[in-house]
């Protein structure tokens, strides 16, 4: 049925600028309402001595000195430190696996999709699942992780206590997030992997180039975008790491796995400090954002070369 | 024309019960909202009578331990209107009252003959009152709850345990009334095989994310004469908070924790300490009495098997309260039913029902009623603790005051970073910035 001809004069009257508009508007305005606003709201509460817990209360302006305090609080720089921890070890160990794992799939031996699989599950689990399993794993007196580490290095299972031990809770943390997230990292250097002609190797191997050499001179060069990109993600989503930590250890013992984000949660919604939280929170997303844009600029230039 | 009147009027009328339709059906439905836990099932038990008796529908808002502070607590401050009637936490009253949360109700119990002395009184200090001991009622109180102790007592009666212990301690295997008493029973039982399982000497609270280290602590610390303040000059911290004393009683924790509770015990809260006692894996538990119904009913551990005390005495006796008043959030639109609510709630035959089902009643007299000490087996241990109770800040700001302590006591007794003294003088400068910055010193 033809569109009657006043509707379709309208229609034909919008310019491709109006119809683009209009297609963009419901997630520009939610992008708006629920990103923005927020952001603008949080950034206008830094300002102020609001406190969510006291509706009532005058909301009284005190400059920079929410910033003041929140940077020269050395808790807020200690939980700095025990994110900067998290993120590097997690980033290291998550690069170094999930791109040796990526490297043997890529092999294309006999199964090689099923194993791709079953190492892929842990990533499509749910944070919360895992730490809530994690936390029996690395129970002293019925976790298969204490079974194992003592099988290994001998000690009793009683003294290996993951998450109570100051030594051992960051990293019982660390192993956690790589166990679950190696996966992600490897599917991005497997792309990364795939996209690399044949034909390259085949003219190193009429170079008669070493497979050693081939690895460095061609793979990794050209895999690199691919990694970084991994990195980024992972850099990102680590700097914001909090449920698995809260479900892990609730950021003890004392506040040694006291991330950002946890003492963040607890300025903003247990103290209701929350002009100070807004600063906190500004700050970390001005660090986050202005890391993440250097390293973009890095990343571009390595895929120019 | 009559016809067209008779048409006008019956639309008119249609109208008119349209409008009014919504009020009344809020009206007939009540959300009360409190933590998922035990008492919590007794409790739309119970409200099946007021529902009856009223016509009122009650809906239950319930959300588990974990998140219920900070799930209410962004309600209330929301001013949102999904709960009517609030069972919060004796903790929240200063700042509910002080930022208009709760309706206060001292006209209401006028009017009703609804007494506070009708109570027990710590209870009405620690649920209703703010500023504390003034009659300024903001709750009725609810749920009545403390911190106390249950033992294994098949294993405390097994004479080749007596015998032993008698020989090593030179006294009866029983009960702890000292803390130096139930250390050397913690330390007797750790790691001893009982019923060919290896078990452990107690569970106390190390709970690091909420307030679980810290109700523990202060359970303890108020023994050993730790006070929150200068009786004489509120506010005044030093020399109360950090004295000798209470130096003395946190490094008896962090000894207690180190020498005699299970392995892996460095989070443990509620359910944590519960599993560990239904689990056969401890001689003690410290936990909370609103566990001891469910505990006493237990199949494996529970019956015979189980016997309860109250906090042991030291230079002083207390035990940390728990427990939650119930209040008329001041949001709601229904606050005369929820009123009405709380008036049938006050009814001493409510009350004892409100016992009989697994509540912990708060009215005098059902506690004080003859033969309620031997209603239950742990009604005894349950009415001595309620007599030396003894409550955290109530403050407006108590969730920072209760972050401070938390930190300080975890990094002490878990972590083992530095000295108790330390641990209690840095909480001195935390809460005095607290204070501060509330400009209450």
């Amino acid at each position: 049925m033809a569109t009657p001809a006043p509707i379709a004069r309208r229609v034909r009257g919008l310019s491709d600028r109006a119809i683009a508009w209009a297609f963009i508007a419901p997630a520009i305005t939610l992008l708006l309402a629920i990103n923005i606003f927020p952001l603008l709201w949080a950034i206008y509460l830094s300002f102020t001595n609001y406190r969510a817990n006291r509706p009532n209360a005058a909301v009284e302006g005190v400059g920079l000195r929410n910033y003041e305090r929140v940077l020269t609080d050395p808790e807020i720089w200690q939980a700095m430190q025990t994110t900067a921890h998290f993120v590097f070890w997690t980033i290291v160990l998550q690069t170094v696996i999930g791109f040796a794992l990526a490297y043997l799939i890529d092999r294309k031996f006999r199964g090689h999709a099923f194993w791709t699989t079953i190492i892929l599950i842990p990533m499509m689990l749910s944070p919360a699942v895992v730490g809530n399993f994690w936390r029996f794993l690395y129970e002293p007196q019925i976790g298969l992780f204490a079974y194992a580490a003592s099988m290994v290095t001998g000690i009793p299972t009683s003294e290996i206590r993951m998450l109570g031990d100051v030594s051992l809770a960051p990293w019982a943390i660390i192993i956690v997030d790589t166990w679950m997230w190696t996966p992600y990292v490897m599917l991005i250097c497997l792309a990364g992997l795939r996209s690399i002609p044949d034909y390259i190797y085949e003219a190193a191997e009429v170079d008669r180039a070493s497979a050693w050499r081939q690895f460095w001179s061609i793979t990794v060069p050209m895999a690199l975008p691919f990694i970084m990109l991994a990195v980024l993600f992972r850099g990102i989503e680590n700097f914001k790491m909090f449920d698995m930590v809260t479900l892990l250890t609730g950021g003890g013992p004392g506040s040694v796995t006291e991330v950002a984000s946890i003492t963040l949660k607890r300025a903003a919604f247990e103290s209701w400090a929350t002009g100070r939280a807004s600063a906190f929170a500004i700050i970390l997303f001005v660090a986050v954002f202005g890391l993440a844009n250097i390293y973009v600029k890095a990343l571009n230039k390595v895929k120019q070369r | 024309m009559q016809m067209k009147l008779k048409a006008l009027l019956g639309l008119a009328s249609a109208l008119a019960l349209s409008s009014a339709l919504p009020n009344a059906a809020k009206a007939e439905e009540l959300t009360l909202c409190w933590a998922a836990w035990d008492p919590a099932n007794a409790l739309v038990e119970l409200s099946k009578d007021f529902t009856a008796k009223t016509k009122i529908d009650m809906k239950f808002e319930f959300v588990p331990w974990t998140s219920y502070a900070d799930r209410f607590l962004n309600e209330l401050n929301s001013q949102g209107k999904l709960c009517d009637l609030i069972i919060g936490d004796s903790q929240w009253i200063g700042g509910a009252a002080e930022n208009g949360h709760y309706v206060k109700l001292n006209e209401f119990f006028d009017k009703e003959g609804i007494k506070m002395d009708d109570f027990v009184p710590a209870t009405v200090v620690g649920y209703s009152e703010w500023p504390k001991n003034t009659p300024n009622y903001w709750a009725l109180p609810a749920m009545g709850d403390v911190v106390g102790w249950t033992y294994r007592k098949d294993w405390f009666e097994k004479p080749e345990l007596q015998k032993e212990f008698k020989e090593k301690y030179g006294w009866e295997l029983g009960p702890p009334k000292t803390y130096d008493q139930l250390k050397q029973i913690a330390e007797f039982f750790q790691k001893r095989e009982v019923d060919g399982k290896t078990v452990y000497g107690a569970s106390i609270y190390t709970e690091r994310g909420s307030e679980g280290i810290t109700m523990g602590v202060t359970n303890v610390l108020y023994d050993w004469g730790f006070q929150y303040e200068n009786p004489k000059k509120p506010y005044e911290m030093e020399g109360f908070v950090n004295s000798p004393d209470a130096v003395k009683g946190l490094e008896f924790y962090k000894a207690l924790y180190d020498c005699c509770t299970p392995p892996g015990s460095s989070n443990v809260y509620m359910v944590e300490s519960a599993d560990a006692f239904k689990s056969g894996q401890v001689a003690m538990q410290m936990n909370f009495a609103f566990t001891w119904p469910g505990l006493y009913k237990d199949e494996k551990v529970g019956g015979d098997r189980i016997g309860f005390f109250p906090n042991p005495a030291e230079k002083a006796h207390f035990a940390q309260l728990g427990g939650q008043g119930i209040s008329v959030v001041s949001y709601s639109e229904k606050r005369d039913a929820a009123l009405q609510y709380i008036k049938w709630f006050a009814q001493p035959d409510v009350q004892s029902k409100w016992w009989e089902l697994g509540g912990y009643s708060c009215l005098k007299a059902v506690v004080n009623a003859p033969g309620f000490a031997s209603s239950q087996p742990y009604a005894q241990a349950f009415l001595d603790s309620m007599a030396i109770v003894k409550d955290f800040w109530a403050e407006p700001s108590y969730a920072s005051l209760l972050q401070d302590m938390q930190k300080r006591v975890h990094n002490y007794v878990i972590a083992g970073n530095g000295t108790a003294k330390e641990a209690l003088d840095g909480l001195v400068k935390d809460w005095t910035e607290v204070f501060e910055e509330d400009g209450k010193i």
